[in-house]
């Protein structure tokens, strides 16, 4: 069973905004490889001139007028953040000096 | 029988007629919960006092000479996949431990502006990502009809309440089979229902293109009565359908001769367990009995649902999931950061369980720069070749017949470690996701002492008929009438 390279696991990780313990980085370099050995089934299928699935169900874009509607509550909204500031979401400095 | 026995339409009965009290009604289903809930682990929370107060309220409007709906005082089990307003709603994770949504779910409106009183919240797999419900952050909920094994997932909380008596019906979600293959595990009925039949407005996301909200009950003909407040285009979701909807209990007909069933090879074969396939093939007997013209059908493709569903599934995941990031809600490390980006990964990291973890990693390699195309969109495209496999079976049959899981109710603790055996708990249930057709589970009989489900798939927005034919068939058996010894 072919493991993924650590590289390859902490690059992921990285893009997916993960962070993983060193256990964590071992199991799942054994798991992707298991799992991605599974998905390589799929490469031997002819899909020359098949399309991608977008929509299951015939699709069209749906237009509706741009009308003021209710709005959830402020106060509400902001209650289930862990750390609020007058009805802003407070997060570590984003910017540098 | 006691109150907790009935099924819904029963209920429906006796509250229309007077007979109970909907009030009386919630009361017993609650005794019900406090006698059993100890054993089965159902719910995530209970709302008692709002479900009283719902009750009171159906109670007075009948009082003043109203008739309300069908299912007005038919108290429901809401799975914790659906936002309630300010009741608890945690995906089954810790990363929402706590969170209280502003708002309702629409399916979850819709069932209060029925008069359904709702009991509370189920337990679940953790972001519905599991067969098992052993993936839940807070508890295991067991199999009613054997403590020691699970109720199948991811909506095995809504599952084994209903077959235990704590609710006549719930709502889940079913994004790889997780209404019917629960529903089967604990032998009760569950659809899922056509992409864009019902609203998914406040259900969590979990994969958008499979996901679909739908009934978990003890017949066919309370899945019907529920379909008929869930059913229906939502403005908030567009991806909801404009196309009208039927009466389903109307359809109801116990009619099905004369109707073409076809039986995959594919969903037949040596992955069934062999106990689990002759009671699947004395089950299509029946229906053949009723009148219905019965062939095997081959559908090559099928072969290769499970490898696309776990491509699919967990790249629109990984892209779903990357909202719980500790700033506007949910769960925020509380250890140093060095930045904004070691705040969302320590967070995260802390908060997703190990199975949501594996399938964000794999959803976010299968999308990135160098794989996409040979992972992401090979998938896609195979996707295809399934769903021309269904178009084509039903060119020539009105529905489809298979088993609804390879195997009955297993060991909790069996496949826990091993998740690609798990994954294979799905393989006749996912290409119907895949293919965004509707599907019923209903229990066709015992194996090992324990529930077997039939699965019956339609056509796009033929739940009438698939319905049509799960009613009819319960109608001539009488497995849905079996309740588990608790």
């Amino acid at each position: 069973m072919p493991d993924v390279s650590r590289e390859v696991v902490e690059h992921v990780a990285m893009l997916a905004r993960l962070a993983l313990t060193e256990d964590e980085i071992q199991r799942l370099q054994k798991e992707l490889g298991r799992i991605l050995e599974h998905a390589d089934k799929l490469q031997a299928i002819d899909v020359e001139g098949v399309e991608a699935t977008s929509h299951v169900i015939p699709m069209t874009n749906v237009f509706r007028e741009d009308e003021l509607g209710e709005s959830l509550d402020v106060d509400e909204v902001v209650a289930n953040a862990p750390d609020v500031a007058d009805k802003f979401f407070r997060v570590p400095r984003i910017v540098e000096d | 029988m006691k109150l907790h026995e009935l099924t819904a339409h029963e209920l429906s009965e006796r509250l229309a007629s007077g007979e109970v009290s909907a009030v009386e009604v919630a009361e017993a289903i609650f005794a019900r919960i406090e006698e059993v809930e100890g054993q089965v682990d159902a719910f995530l929370a209970l709302t008692r006092d709002q479900a009283l107060e719902q009750a009171r309220q159906v109670d007075d409007r009948r009082a003043g000479g109203e008739k309300p709906g069908a299912l007005a005082g038919v108290p429901i089990g809401i799975k914790d996949v659906l936002c309630t307003k300010g009741v608890l709603t945690t995906c089954g994770s810790r990363i929402l431990e706590g969170f209280r949504p502003p708002y309702d779910a629409t399916v979850v409106r819709r069932c209060r502006d029925a008069g359904m009183p709702m009991l509370g919240k189920t337990n679940m797999d953790e972001f519905a990502m599991g067969s098992s419900t052993e993936n839940s952050a807070y508890k295991v909920t067991r199999n009613p009809w054997d403590l020691d094994r699970v109720p199948g997932g991811s909506s095995g909380g809504s599952a084994a309440a209903v077959a235990a008596g704590e609710a006549p019906v719930a709502l889940g979600s079913d994004t790889g089979g997780s209404i019917r293959q629960p529903a089967a595990l604990c032998g009760i009925s569950g659809l899922k229902p056509t992409y864009g039949r019902v609203s998914r407005y406040g259900l969590v996301a979990y994969a958008s293109s499979l996901d679909q909200v739908g009934p978990l009950a003890r017949d066919v003909r309370d899945c019907a009565l529920v379909m008929n407040v869930l059913a229906g285009r939502d403005p908030h979701d567009a991806t909801s359908a404009d196309i009208p909807v039927p009466d389903y209990v109307a359809g109801l007909t116990g009619d099905v001769s004369g109707l073409r069933a076809g039986v995959p090879r594919e969903l037949m074969g040596e992955g069934i367990e062999p106990e689990v396939k002759a009671v699947v093939e004395a089950a299509i007997g029946q229906l053949a009995e009723l009148g219905m013209a019965v062939e095997e059908v081959e559908m090559p493709n099928l072969d290769y649902s499970l490898p696309v569903y776990y491509l699919v599934a967990p790249a629109e995941a990984a892209s779903n999931l990357a909202r719980y990031d500790g700033v506007r809600y949910g769960h925020r490390t509380e250890e140093e950061v060095a930045d904004v980006y070691d705040l969302f990964a320590k967070s995260r990291g802390e908060g997703f369980g190990p199975e949501v973890r594996l399938r964000i990693m794999l959803g976010t390699f299968a999308l990135s720069a160098g794989y996409y195309d040979a992972y992401y969109l090979k998938a896609q495209r195979v996707r295809t070749l399934i769903k021309q496999d269904f178009d084509a079976a039903f060119a020539d049959h009105d529905v489809l017949i298979s088993p609804t899981s390879p195997t009955v109710a297993f060991g909790i603790g069996e496949k826990a470690d091993d998740p690609l055996q798990m994954k294979l708990a799905d393989i006749c249930t996912i290409p119907v996701n895949l293919a965004g057709i509707p599907a019923l589970s209903i229990p066709c009989g015992m194996a090992e002492g324990l529930p077997v489900g039939l699965q019956i798939m339609g056509r796009p927005f033929e739940e009438d008929l698939i319905l049509r034919v799960g009613d009819a068939y319960q109608q001539a058996t009488d497995w849905h009438a079996k309740r588990p010894a608790l």
